[in-house]
């Protein structure tokens, strides 16, 4: 066991998170429904007008799937937690960073990669002009990883928390807000036919950033919740 | 100088020392504010275009100045405690959080009360007010935090952890709402200019935020010290103190 390389012990923990997300299906399909929904009570709410809708749609949807993110984070190390894998993966040889990785990468592949695939539908619901969907899922396939690896520090620091689920939205939607900007601003250029480019590298460069620095703070969060 | 700082992680140590300090602060503190305050409000001269509303920037730009000092403090004081295991960098973490906290919120009040004479409402959404209302959540996320904990060391280091990634991303969160408001709307407000201010009024700015300064390092000592109490009450020394 001890023999495992590193690569190994990354893919491994992959594999074994997506086999658990695939034996517990629905669950994963909540964060995508409530995504869904919210998205169609803004038409109810505050007009059905495609003209009003047209304009909140690049916000709405980037809301919304930032609320679904943080939904389904919560899942993330809980049972994990509860049944003691987590504290094997502290004690294991392999350095916490890279694991913690493969989880996070495991999480953007179950609920990060439906939001991406259903964005152009919802899309289509809030009249968006077709323009401005790709430009809203390359937002999404950059900034989706970045929702999932900062809100890890988040879930690592509330998990051993009894009552972490609304502390954990004061902690990490604030720390979400740069990538809100830099994305629905992109999407709303994008459907007024503007340059996207300068936003795309700043969500570049935020991935870029997060992907080496979060893995790190989620690591160290983990070792002081299970201390 | 080693020692010194080692010896400032001793809570008792700490405890005599403040002690002695905190008569000083905080007749200073009193002094400033009372001066700044007099200077700034009655004797310098109005303003060209605001006229006297101008004056709550006395109160509006130290707590503003403030705000990001104390989470400066707070970041480094988790770094500390994180680093080398000190018990009152954990708590001076933890006491600076509130302060820092009412300085953010004083910030937004006054600055909205300026506004509505100035911009005629109460909020816009300026990159600065927006940023200062972040900086408002990330406080009230890490008092959240520390709340939730039971163990106040596992409280403390992870306090620790989320000011750090709350330093890096300030910078990231101001940039890019100063970027998302000049996109959005431009200069539509009227922002306070800084021109070369005079020094009638520059002068009692700075006698006040050396004064905000020194409330915060006073009622720092003052929570500090509590909280030393409260933490040690199980050891000779705070005994022997009390039974004096």
């Amino acid at each position: 066991m001890s023999e495992a390389s590193l690569s190994n012990a990354f893919f491994t923990i992959l594999k074994r998170d997506l086999t658990l997300a695939y034996r517990t299906r629905t669950e994963m399909v909540n964060p995508l429904l409530f995504f869904i929904i919210v998205i169609s009570l803004f038409p109810l709410a505050v007009s059905p007008d495609p003209v009003v809708l047209r304009s909140l749609a690049p916000g709405v949807i980037w809301v919304a799937a930032l609320l679904a993110t943080l939904l389904s984070l919560d899942s993330m190390f809980r049972s994990d937690f509860d049944d003691g894998a987590l504290e094997q993966m502290l004690l294991s040889v392999h350095p916490v960073s890279v694991l913690v990785l493969g989880k996070v990468l495991a999480h953007w592949l179950v609920t990060g990669i439906p939001l991406l695939l259903l964005a152009p539908l919802l899309a289509i619901l809030m009249h968006m002009p077709s323009s401005s969907v790709p430009a809203l899922m390359i937002t999404l396939a950059l900034g989706g990883p970045i929702l999932s690896l900062v809100g890890a520090i988040g879930v690592a620091l509330t998990v051993g928390l009894r009552r972490g689920g609304v502390l954990l939205s004061l902690l990490v939607l604030p720390l979400y807000i740069p990538v809100l900007i830099f994305a629905a601003n992109a999407v709303s250029n994008a459907a007024a036919g503007l340059a996207i480019a300068g936003q795309l590298y700043f969500l570049g460069a935020l991935l870029a950033m997060s992907l080496t620095l979060a893995p790190l703070a989620t690591a160290a969060a983990l070792r002081i919740s299970l201390r | 100088m080693w020692l010194f700082y080692h010896k400032l992680g001793s809570p008792r140590y700490f405890y005599n020392l403040s002690g002695k300090l905190l008569p000083w602060f905080g007749w200073l503190t009193l002094l400033l504010i009372l001066v700044g305050g007099y200077w700034g409000l009655v004797l310098a001269p109005p303003d060209y275009q605001q006229g006297d509303s101008y004056r709550i920037i006395y109160i509006h730009v130290p707590a503003a100045w403030m705000s990001l000092f104390v989470y400066i403090v707070m970041a480094s004081a988790g770094a500390v405690g994180l680093i080398w295991k000190m018990k009152m960098a954990d708590i001076v973490a933890s006491c600076s959080a509130p302060l820092g906290a009412a300085f953010t919120f004083l910030a937004l009040v006054t600055g909205s009360l300026w506004g509505k004479p100035m911009w005629g409402t109460y909020w816009v959404w300026d990159a600065r007010l927006t940023s200062e209302l972040i900086l408002l959540f990330l406080y009230l996320g890490f008092i959240g935090l520390e709340a939730a904990i039971d163990d106040k060391r596992t409280a403390a280091n992870a306090c620790a952890v989320l000011a750090l990634v709350g330093v890096v991303n300030i910078p990231i969160i101001h940039y890019s709402v100063e970027w998302w408001n000049t996109l959005h709307q431009g200069s539509t407000v009227t922002r306070l200019d800084k021109p070369a201010m005079d020094i009638n009024m520059l002068i009692p700015l700075l006698l006040m935020w050396l004064g905000f300064m020194f409330y915060f390092g006073t009622s720092l000592f003052m929570r500090a010290r509590n909280e030393v109490l409260h933490r040690e009450r199980d050891t000779t020394w705070v005994k022997e103190l009390v039974v004096e």
